[in-house]
């Protein structure tokens, strides 16, 4: 799909804002035929801060994470990640990169132990895999990171059981836990917390919490409670453009969000 | 379920991989003790197709891509070993460039080298499809290839071509059965051995992850392209391999190796000998074949008996024969 790019879709200028910011979205545009998801998003991550975006259903979060990760092409616009333009990067190479993402609804692979998950996402992060004799089951290089990975997200004691016979809010544990495994500069976060049930979301919410300064988060999140509890800013969308950005007191004061989105939260 | 005793101290899966090796190597001098060399080269047919089947096993069992044109590769194969003997007993040279020859260590490598790098070439275009478009382009690409071996007249076109002998190893005699029965088994055990190691290496364990989630994949960084791209050229290097064994095996090589059919006979044998198991596809084709002989006695239409027992398979024995053999096992 081909877009006539607003002016705000012009690069953004090295060395300027891109000093601070880890990750940095430049008016993003995506349109799915009439309908524009994304509407000149633009929106960075900086260095150790977890930065929530928060919008109703339909707000255009999943695509933005989407284009930002590099599943998807913007039809205008430009991410910028570590200092250099990954726009025309595919979602692979921007992994390798640093840049990790987790899913909306789980993503893993469901017939391996959860042991064999996370030792996948370490050996995706220690160069090329055309090793075609050493068994990668008994490597110590993937094995005791994995089994370190999978006791700081508290599932430990799952790690020989098939992913996909896990509790739900364990496969939301072992999900972060392989976005970890790739030692990540900034993770993309879509919903850790959803379907969980009360007492797993809190527990999530310690696991990111106890994530705060060593990895820079971009957390999209419905959860209320998980949002003001772990953001240091946040950024609310409402159809596919940023009306707010900034910290979490003053958007819980600002009188727009208020209108478009926690009014009928809160 | 029939339920196998374990014997002693060995696993069922062990006990079954005992009996089914004690039983090859033990073949062809009891058949000819029993006066029956038929069932050496009967033998011998089963240990070639087992190798095409094991060898479709990495890509469908383990990539989860369903090719459906692996004949291809098995008679490229088969044709660089005929196409070869042709040149090597005529003196001449393959396009005026490359001597012809009947050595087995020289034409045997160049067969999997060929079908190898066929496989890059219609691996490359066909793997940037999947599901159905994946199956359809693989079966195009195959029938291709077999149109174009029906056209080329200077190799016997429709007809095929005979070999005057089998390839010559220094110190074997290739043209006895059983010895070429054992070269087989020798060699399809290799691959076995080969195919465990790779399997279980970093390297299998993307291909084993790109079937179980693709798109995981690529999200943690890894480039699947290539990798199934490697593994697609590995599996058709080793079908090359197959097919050059075949090709000595009948001492005839025509496009009828690498028609649409003999595509879905392979499938057909790595479904029935269960998917994903590597070893499964040798019970396949030992199954598939056995029954043929067996059935085309009775009736040319067999594969009317064949058709319910595959259905039933696909049905009732996910795993296959093999699984069935074996038991439970949870592995992935």
């Amino acid at each position: 799909m081909t877009a006539d790019g607003p002016e705000t879709g012009a690069p953004m200028p090295a060395g300027t804002s891109g000093g601070t910011a880890l990750l940095h979205a430049r008016g993003l545009v995506k349109r799915f035929g009439a309908i524009v998801a994304v509407d000149d998003l633009s929106l960075e991550v900086r260095p150790g801060e977890i930065h929530a975006m928060i919008g109703p259903n339909g707000a255009g979060k999943t695509t933005a994470i989407a284009q930002l990760s590099g599943e998807m092409k913007p039809d205008a616009g430009s991410v910028w990640f570590d200092g250099r333009d990954v726009t025309g990067l595919g979602a692979d190479a921007r992994a390798r990169l640093g840049l990790a993402r987790s899913f909306q609804t789980t993503s893993l692979f469901r017939g391996f132990t959860a042991e064999d998950n996370v030792a996948m996402a370490i050996q995706a992060g220690t160069g090329h895999s055309f090793h075609f004799w050493r068994s990668a089951r008994r490597e110590p290089a993937l094995r005791v990171p994995a089994r370190a990975l999978l006791d700081s997200a508290g599932i430990a004691d799952r790690a020989e059981v098939r992913a996909e016979t896990l509790a739900h809010g364990e496969q939301r544990q072992l999900e972060l836990a392989m976005a970890l495994a790739t030692g990540p500069k900034v993770l993309l976060l879509d919903e850790p917390t959803a379907g969980m049930g009360r007492e797993e979301s809190v527990r999530m919410i310690s696991l990111l919490s106890g994530l705060k300064g060593k990895v820079s988060i971009l957390l999209v999140e419905h959860d209320m409670d998980a949002v003001f509890a772990l953001a240091d800013r946040i950024s609310v969308l409402v159809y596919g453009r940023v009306i707010a950005s900034g910290a979490p007191g003053a958007i819980r004061a600002d009188a727009a969000v208020r209108e478009a989105y926690l009014g009928s939260a809160a | 379920m029939v339920e196998l005793p374990d014997i002693g101290r060995i696993s069922r899966r062990q006990a079954v991989h005992l009996g089914a090796l004690l039983f090859l190597l033990l073949m062809p001098p009891a058949a000819l003790a029993l006066d029956e060399p038929f069932y050496v080269s009967l033998g011998s047919r089963i240990l070639i197709y087992g190798l095409a089947a094991a060898s479709l096993d990495l890509i469908l069992g383990f990539g989860g891509m369903v090719s459906f044109g692996h004949a291809a590769f098995f008679g490229a194969g088969g044709y660089v070993v005929g196409i070869l003997f042709q040149h090597g007993f005529e003196g001449s040279d393959f396009l005026g460039l490359i001597p012809g020859s009947d050595a087995a260590l020289i034409v045997w490598p160049a067969a999997m080298l060929v079908a190898g790098l066929l496989a890059l070439a219609i691996g490359a275009v066909s793997l940037r499809t999947g599901g159905v478009y994946f199956i359809m382009i693989t079966l195009a690409f195959a029938q291709m290839l077999y149109f174009f071996f029906v056209s080329l007249e200077a190799y016997g076109g429709d007809d095929g071509l005979s070999l005057y002998g089998r390839s010559r190893i220094p110190g074997l005699d290739l043209s006895g059965d059983a010895t070429f029965y054992y070269i087989c088994l020798a060699l399809l055990l290799i691959f076995l051995g080969l195919g465990v190691r790779l399997t279980g290496s970093r390297f299998g364990m993307v291909v084993l992850g790109v079937r179980e989630n693709e798109r995981r994949m690529v999200a943690l960084g890894f480039p699947t392209y290539r990798y199934k791209l490697a593994c697609f050229s590995i599996a058709g290097a080793v079908a090359g391999l197959a097919g050059a064994l075949i090709a000595n095996q009948t001492e005839f090589v025509s496009p009828s190796l690498m028609h649409w059919t003999r595509s879905g006979e392979i499938l057909v044998m790595v479904i029935l000998g269960g998917m994903g198991t590597l070893l499964g596809p040798v019970f396949g084709a030992a199954a598939f074949l056995m029954l043929e002989e067996v059935l085309s006695t009775w009736t040319e239409h067999w594969m009317v008996v064949l058709g319910p027992v595959l259905i039933f398979v696909v049905l009732f024995a996910r795993r296959g024969i093999y699984g069935w053999l074996v038991g439970r096992e949870d592995e992935p």
